[in-house]
Formats: structure tokens, sequence, C-alpha cells
């Protein structure tokens, strides 16, 4: 009986019910390796001792973050339970291979683990590039067993993508396509992005392992092959892979943002889904980006400069249309959501700041592998990415559960995190412009006051980690019923009870062309 | 009521299959971590059993949900048909990084190959020879996998029996004259980036070649115990689409590797 509703399942509900569970334990293992590193570098000198350990964590914390947290909470949890309620339909297209999207994941982080459980681990970062992936410098199996879990979880990914995107297609019950929820929208955009660029991950990787293994050559120059082929691989996976992992964001944003504005709906609606579309569109031809340093041509340099500021546009009018959706509200919900929600508009906005000086290949190649592109990617990732999964979960909590989270702890909780973040990735900025290099275990006296604080800052982050354990420990403990009524939502997601049913949208909604 | 709904779409039941099928797949990996450092097969062939279990299960369950209990709507099959154009799709760009990779290392090639495409001391296939019986081969079955549908589609059941068996036996007679090629051939898979591209791009297609005329193999077996009706067959469609796809990456294969990159 459990083992048939929690094992076999093939209820969406349940499902992402199970994604949540495994991102937040995932979520716990890639805190515990940010604080390793910010051990480490909070003092000039050694505390690890061993600078590949350094980067094996520095590796996996990357890792698991990416593929074991955000991605299976977003579009695993959050895709799962609220796609099919928003839509009207009973469940995904494909409720069977759903489940086996998520029982790839377990395994993954498995191979993941016992990648660092032989010989030394993984330490090349989680672009794991040859030569120093080969086999020549990463001898035994650490490498491949890398490779696979990457494999495992493409396949989980791809196999969703199919499913949400097929859902999305086919199962809306009298929903048009411009009515279509903004969260649905970023969803179908994210799929899209997770079809066409994850094989491509995948094709490299397995010429990577058999580099490694059955005497193949691709990357390797002495048989006539290149290593830049496998960064051109990776990135053209790798950069549609950060939009990935914002785009559902996006989505939670704009239904946070127009709820706790009081508003019907988002300020220009086709704008909104324009700009997703856009973005992952153009998050296509942008990858060498990533590659300014390798030696390309500077005509091909002025390109890539030039398409990836575009990019800036599409995720302007974004932000553009949230400021005017709050604007012209009688009255601001001041509730924890929306604190989320605020933070990340601010906070993205200056992640995708620091990524237009980063887009300019001449400042790139000054500050390629320094700590101001770790800055920029944690600002639009700790700081948007994760802002949006805690906004999206304190907003949507009632739903899934029935229960409610005490709004002044998760107040204090946001404050917490917000200075815990803030303090440890804006340092990170001089350190960047002062020249220090990512992915080094140790640095020059000169560069330890910003490391200190930045440390500082992670302390507080977790802190806010811990607080947050308490703050779902008392939500299910005291078990205070959340009553709909009080929520009034414009959104159908809302209309079938907290926590919905089993199944829910049985019978099928009609929508009538009156708004 | 059970049995009871009143929306079009089909409601799995619970089943065992994903998570046997993740299982299959970690050791499946594991064994091939096995294999390629610890000298040992067990766990290997274990995967190898495993994920062909999962599959035989899986998709009998789906027969029996489809032709013999009637969950495939016409709602259904619409998100079927999407479905597996979807993950066409995304096998297409699979094979695009073997090309991408093959293009990389062709149109510049390296010092190390002597600055020409073929490398030094490479003799490539001949492309009139064997190749082309491969491709009149499957440019055949594509045609003969299309005589079959039609057939099916005016419910002539001996003619697509007939139809489909051609089909298969092109494909085997693809894969035995492939098998052939590799052992025959003058280079090897370690024989620097020209074996690497060769052997990984064209092996990758052989294997789908093989899945695909698995496939095939599986509706004959429908069509011969009368699974199909003449406007219900979306198994036989998925698999004719897949095989025209595995047509067409052979055409491209012909066309760069076989053709120009000789």
């Amino acid at each position: 009986m459990y083992a048939t509703r929690w094992l076999f399942s093939t209820n969406h509900k349940d499902i992402g019910t199970l994604y949540f569970i495994f991102g937040a334990w995932a979520a716990m293992v890639g805190t515990a390796m940010s604080l390793l590193i910010r051990a480490e570098l909070s003092q000039p000198g050694a505390l690890l001792g061993d600078d590949h350990l350094y980067n094996v964590i520095v590796t996996a914390h990357a890792f698991v973050m990416i593929f074991f947290m955000v991605m299976p909470v977003m579009i695993g949890g959050f895709g799962n339970w609220l796609v099919p309620m928003m839509i009207g339909a009973p469940d995904m297209a494909f409720p069977r291979m759903n489940n086996m999207s998520f029982w790839m994941l377990p395994p993954s982080f498995s191979l993941l683990l016992a990648s660092s459980a032989v010989e030394a681990g993984v330490g090349t970062g989680w672009t794991v590039y040859p030569p120093l992936s080969s086999n020549i410098a990463h001898a035994g199996a650490s490498v491949d067993l890398a490779i696979f879990s990457l494999h495992l979880a493409g396949v989980s990914s791809i196999l969703g993508a199919i499913n949400f995107i097929t859902t999305i297609h086919n199962m809306r019950a009298s929903i048009e396509w411009n009515r279509v929820p903004l969260f649905v929208w970023s969803i179908w955009v994210t799929a899209y992005l997770l079809l066409l660029s994850l094989p491509v991950l995948a094709g490299a990787i397995t010429m990577l392992l058999t580099d490694r293994n059955i005497n193949t050559t691709f990357f390797d120059p002495s048989g006539g092959g290149d290593p830049i082929l496998y960064e051109h691989l990776f990135w053209f996976f790798g950069h549609p892979e950060v939009y990935i992992l914002i785009l559902p964001g996006f989505g939670m944003i704009s239904h946070i943002i127009i709820h706790y504005a009081g508003k019907l709906r988002s300020f220009g609606y086709l704008g909104m889904t324009w700009a997703m579309f856009t973005i992952g569109l153009l998050g296509f031809w942008v990858w060498a980006h990533h590659m300014f340093t390798v030696g390309m041509d500077v005509d091909t340099r002025s390109y890539f400069t030039a398409a990836t500021m575009v990019i800036a546009v599409p995720t302007g009018i974004k932000v553009f249309s949230w400021l005017a959706t709050l604007a012209g509200s009688k009255q601001l919900k001041w509730e924890t959501p929306l604190l989320w929600a605020l933070g990340f508009i601010f906070l993205f906005t200056v992640g995708g700041l620091t990524g237009i000086v980063l887009a300019n290949s001449s400042l790139d190649i000054v500050l390629h592998d320094t700590y101001y592109v770790v800055a920029h990617f944690h600002y639009v990732l700790s700081m948007g990415a994760v802002f949006s999964i805690l906004g999206g979960f304190t907003y949507w909590f009632p739903l899934f559960t029935g229960f409610t989270l005490q709004e002044a702890w998760t107040k204090i909780h946001f404050f917490v995190m917000f200075t815990g973040v803030n303090l440890t990735f804006f340092p990170q900025h001089f350190l960047g412009l002062a020249g220090m290099p990512r992915r080094y275990s140790d640095y020059p006296d000169a560069y330890t006051i910003w490391n200190v604080i930045s440390s500082l800052g992670s302390i507080i982050s977790l802190g806010s980690v811990i607080f947050f354990l308490f703050i779902l420990w008392e939500g299910f403990s005291a078990q205070r019923k959340a009553v709909p009524a009080s929520h009034t939502s414009h959104s159908a997601e809302w209309l079938m009870g907290c926590p919905p049913l089993f199944h829910t949208h049985e019978e099928l909604p009609f929508i009538s062309k009156k708004f | 009521m059970a049995g009871y709904q009143v929306h079009p779409w089909h409601l799995v039941e619970p089943s065992p299959w994903p998570l046997v099928g993740g299982s299959a797949a970690f050791t499946l990996t594991v064994g091939l971590v096995m294999w390629f450092h610890y000298n040992s097969t067990v766990l290997l062939v274990l995967g190898l059993m495993l994920v062909v279990v999962t599959m035989v299960q899986w998709w009998r369950d789906v027969i029996r949900e489809a032709t013999f209990q009637g969950c495939h709507t016409s709602y259904v099959l619409a998100g079927l048909r999407r479905g597996m154009v979807l993950f066409i799709i995304s096998e297409v760009f699979f094979f695009l990084a073997f090309f991408w990779a093959f293009f990389h290392s062709s149109l510049a090639p390296t010092v190390e190959l002597g600055v020409t495409w073929p490398p030094v001391g490479i003799h490539p296939l001949n492309a009139f020879a064997v190749p082309l019986l491969n491709t009149a081969v499957l440019l055949s079955s594509g045609v003969t996998v299309t005589w079959a549908h039609h057939a099916l589609m005016e419910g002539k059941r001996m003619e697509a029996i007939q139809a489909l068996m051609f089909t298969v036996m092109l494909g085997l007679y693809f894969t035995a004259l492939q098998a052939w090629e590799y052992y025959e051939a003058p280079f090897t898979i370690a024989d620097g980036v020209y074996g690497s591209t060769f052997f990984v791009a064209t092996g990758f297609h052989g294997l789908h070649v093989i899945i695909g005329s698995t496939f095939l193999i599986v509706c004959l077996g429908r069509q011969v115990v009368y699974h199909y009706t003449s406007s219900h067959h979306f198994g036989f469609e998925a698999a004719a689409w897949y095989w025209h796809f595995v047509d067409v990456v052979w055409l491209f294969l012909y066309v760069c590797i076989y053709w120009w990159g000789s």
C-alpha cells in the first residue's frame, strides 16, 4: 500500500512531493559543501591541506546544487505539482514516465557520491574539461562515475521535458495559449531548452568517456583531437542550462507578484511570454561567452559579446513588467513570499548587470576564472533561483500541505538569509576585480579581508538554513489548517482545496471566452 | 463506480517499472565502471538484462492498456504522437554533437594528422562500395515500411505482414553488412580522431538501427496476432517514424563522413 503509493506512483502531486523531499535533502548536502569551501577560505593558509580535495568539494557543490537541488525542486517539484492543476488536467501526459524521471535521480546522486569515494575524486570543476579530466590526469573511476551520474540526470530531465511539453500542448482544458498562466509558460520554455541542450551534453560526456576508456582521441591533440571541441559542446549545453535554472523562477515570481500586488494579471502578458521565449531561443546562440580566453578570433568574440548583451533586453522587459505589476496596487500584502520576490527582482538584476560586464569579451579576458564570475552567478543563482524557490515554497506551502508556516518566523528567515547571501557574495566582486582566481584553496594575504567577510556571510546563511528547517518542522507539527477562502487567488491551482485531493480535475473545467 | 472517467486522458495505474528502470540504469552504469576499471562484467550483464526486462515489462503493460483496455483515446494518441516526435528531436540533437565533433576535427585537420583529411596513413572505406549498398538498403527499407503502412491502413493484413517482413530483413541486412565492414576496415577506433569520429558516429547509428529493427520486429509480431486495426496502429507509426529518422541520420553520415570525408 505504502510501496504502491510512494515507490510506484503515477500521481503528479505525489511525484512532486518526492522531488521536494529529494531536493531538500540535496540542499543540505550542497550547503554543507559550500560551508567547507568557505571554511577553507576563511583564513589564509590551509585547512583541508589538499588542493585536490578542495576542488573535489567545489565540483560536487556545483553538481549537487544544480542537478539535485534547483532542477528537481523547480521543475520536478513545482512543475509537477502546479502545471496540471493550472491547465485543468487531471495529471501529466505520461504519468508513469514521470515517476521514472524521479527515480533516475537517487541513482544519479549515488553515482556522484561514489565518484568521491574512489581514487581521489573528481577535482575538475563542474565543467569537467579535458585534459584535466582525461585518464592521464584523473586516473581511475572517479570521472567515469561522475559522467554516468550526468547521463542519468540527463535522461531524467529529457523524459521530464517530453512529459511537460506534451502535457502543456495537449491537455489544456479550454485554456487558449494566450490565457496560459505565466508559470506554465516558463516550464514550457524550460522543457524545450532541456530537450535540445541535454543531448549535446550527453554526446560531449560520452566522447570524454570513450577518450578515457576505449582509446578514442576526440579531445587529445596527439590523435588530432582538440580540447576546445569539448568546451564548445559543453557550453552549447551549459548556457541553456543556466536559463533552465532561472526560467521557472521567473514564472513563480510572476505569480507571487500578481497575487501580493492584488492584481488580476501581470502587466504586459504578451511581453512576458515573448520575453521568456526569446531568452530561451537566444540562449542557444551565446555559448562561447564562456570561452573568451581560449584563443578565438576577435570577430567571433565580438559576435558573442553582442548576442549576449541582446538577452538583456527581454530580461529587462520582465523586470520592468514586474515593477509595473506592483505599481498601482491599492495595498501590497507585505507577506513573506512578496519579500522573496522583491529581493529577487533587486538581486537578480544586480547579478544580471555583472553578467553584462562579463559579456564584454575585452573585460572578460581579465575577469575570466576570477571571483567576479563566482559573484555574478551566485547573485543570479543563490539570490535569483534560490529566492524564487523559497518565495514559491512559502507561497504554495499551504496548497501542498494544508498547513501554514509561521508568518513572523518566515519573515525573520528572509532577512537572515538576505543578509547572509549578500555578505557572502558581494565582497567576491572586489576579490575578482583584484584578481583572485577561482578554484584555488588558498590566497595571498592581500585578499584576506574580503574572504573573511564572505565566510562570515556563509555562516549567517547556514544559520538561516537551520532556522528554515525549524520553521518547516514547526509548520508540520503545529498543523494550523490553511483556510483557502482567506487566500483569494485568481489562479486555478487554489480552487481545489488545501491540500487538493489525490485526483483533481476529474471533471474537466470549462472556461468561457469572457475573462 | 470503478472504471469510469469523464475525461479522455489516461491516468496510468501505479507501476513498478519506473523504479526497476532506475535501478537498471544504476546497475548498468556501475557495471560499465566495473568493466572499465575493475575487470568484471557481472554487473554489466545484470544491468543490461534489467534494462531489457524493464523495457519488455513496461511496453507489455502499454500494449495491454492500449489494445486490450482501450485507454488510448484519440486525445491520448495525440499526446503519444507529440511525445514520440519530441523524443526523436532529442535524438537528432544527440547526433548533432557527433557531427559537430566530426566537422570540428575534419575542417581544420591538425599538424598531428598531416594537415589533411583523411589523415596521413588512413585509407578510408570506398564510399561507392558497401556504404552505397547500405544506403540503398536503408532507402529501400523506408519504401517498404511506407508500403506496410498503406497496406495496414487499407486493411490488407497479409500484404502488411509481407512488407513489414521485407523492412525487418533489410534492417538486419544493413546491420550484417555494417558489422562485416567494421570487421574488414583497415582502421580502428584507436586510429586518432578519424577512427574516433567514424566509429562512434556510425556506431551510435548502428545501435539505433538495431533498436529500430527490434521495434519493427515487435510491430510485425503484433500485426500477426491481430493487435492493429486499419485506423488505430500508433505503435507501428512510431516505429516507422523512428525508422525514417534512422534512415535520415544514415544519409547525413554517408554524405558527410563516408563521401565528403574521404
